[in-house]
């Protein structure tokens, strides 16, 4: 009973705050509503007995990929009215795709759901007795080992990328020039002199 | 999965995310910031489903997936951003219908 009540909190606040993100008129009001629908489908996963991914929601998604989010938002100085120009009239069309769409889903999980289709055996399946993130780990540390490895060099691309693409060389700034730097040796730089007293140095 | 919470009540409520991640990218389609939340509100979905899926079908395969699928979300927007951050710098503003003119 507690159950079904808290999943039904968790889907309506999923839904309505989803439905709020895409029709907010405030990009920032956008991103804290994305930040709820995160954290209401973390919810709905610790639920279904999913600790671990609903860990890792919380963390990634509203940790770090919303605040990006919200950085980039609120740095770009943009007029937001001029760009929703186009709500009204995409309104029709979109909403005629989205009832399609929908439909179209619910008709295959209910065909999917009447059928007899069943799999017919489990490729990894769950052990009563283990926690959900030690069958995880042993599983990602063993069969999954080369797609981890994958799923770490993306990582490693996007984060690259992002530095290649937003990083500038600024005209006014001098920066350090260690090659130069160490090139630069003492005989040439410096000078043994003894000046008459009285007559001054000559640079 | 229990409680009176079946596999479909989690497949519905992920097809409507998904309808709506999809809605958005129509109404907002001048705004990229909101278009690439409408793709983080689809993968969201997608997630649900296979959570859902894994649960119900007692296989673990379904969670190591959708970790992987939140890895390419994660780094899909890193890029949509820095992307989005240069274009700004470039133009002066983020307007969709403005990258259709650069052509090559």
């Amino acid at each position: 009973m507690i159950q079904a009540i808290a999943f039904y909190l968790f889907a309506l606040v999923v839904l309505v705050s989803g439905a709020m993100t895409i029709s907010s008129r405030n990009p920032v009001h956008s991103v804290l509503w994305l930040i709820l629908a995160f954290f209401n489908a973390a919810g709905l996963m610790v639920l279904v007995g999913a600790e671990f991914i609903a860990m890792l929601l919380v963390i990634v998604y509203v940790g770090a990929v919303a605040v990006l989010f919200l950085f980039v938002v609120m740095m770009l100085d943009i007029d937001f009215a001029e760009l929703r120009a186009g709500f009204v009239r995409y309104f029709g069309i979109g909403l005629v795709l989205a009832v399609a769409l929908v439909a179209e889903i619910l008709i295959g999980v209910g065909a999917w759901s009447a059928g007899g289709i069943d799999l017919a055996r489990r490729a990894a399946p769950t052990v009563a007795a283990k926690s959900n993130i030690v069958q995880i780990g042993e599983l990602l540390y063993t069969r999954y080992l080369f797609i981890f490895e994958g799923a770490g060099l993306v990582l490693l691309v996007a984060m690259i990328g992002a530095i290649v693409l937003t990083h500038r060389e600024r005209s006014g700034s001098r920066y350090q020039n260690i090659a130069r730097q160490n090139a630069r040796r003492p005989q040439d730089a410096t000078r043994n002199m003894r000046p008459e007293i009285g007559q001054g140095v000559q640079l | 999965m229990s409680g009176g919470v079946g596999l479909i009540h989690y497949l519905v409520v992920a097809a409507l995310l998904f309808t709506m991640g999809v809605l958005g990218i129509f109404l907002n389609r001048k705004n990229i910031i909101v278009i690439l939340m409408a793709i983080e509100l689809i993968l969201l979905a997608v997630n649900i489903n296979l959570v859902a899926f894994s649960a119900a079908l007692n296989d673990l395969v379904g969670q190591v997936f959708a970790m992987f699928v939140l890895t390419v979300a994660a780094g899909e927007a890193a890029i949509g951003l820095a992307i989005l951050v240069i274009f700004f710098r470039g133009r002066g503003s983020i307007s969709v219908d403005d990258p259709s003119r650069m052509k090559g």
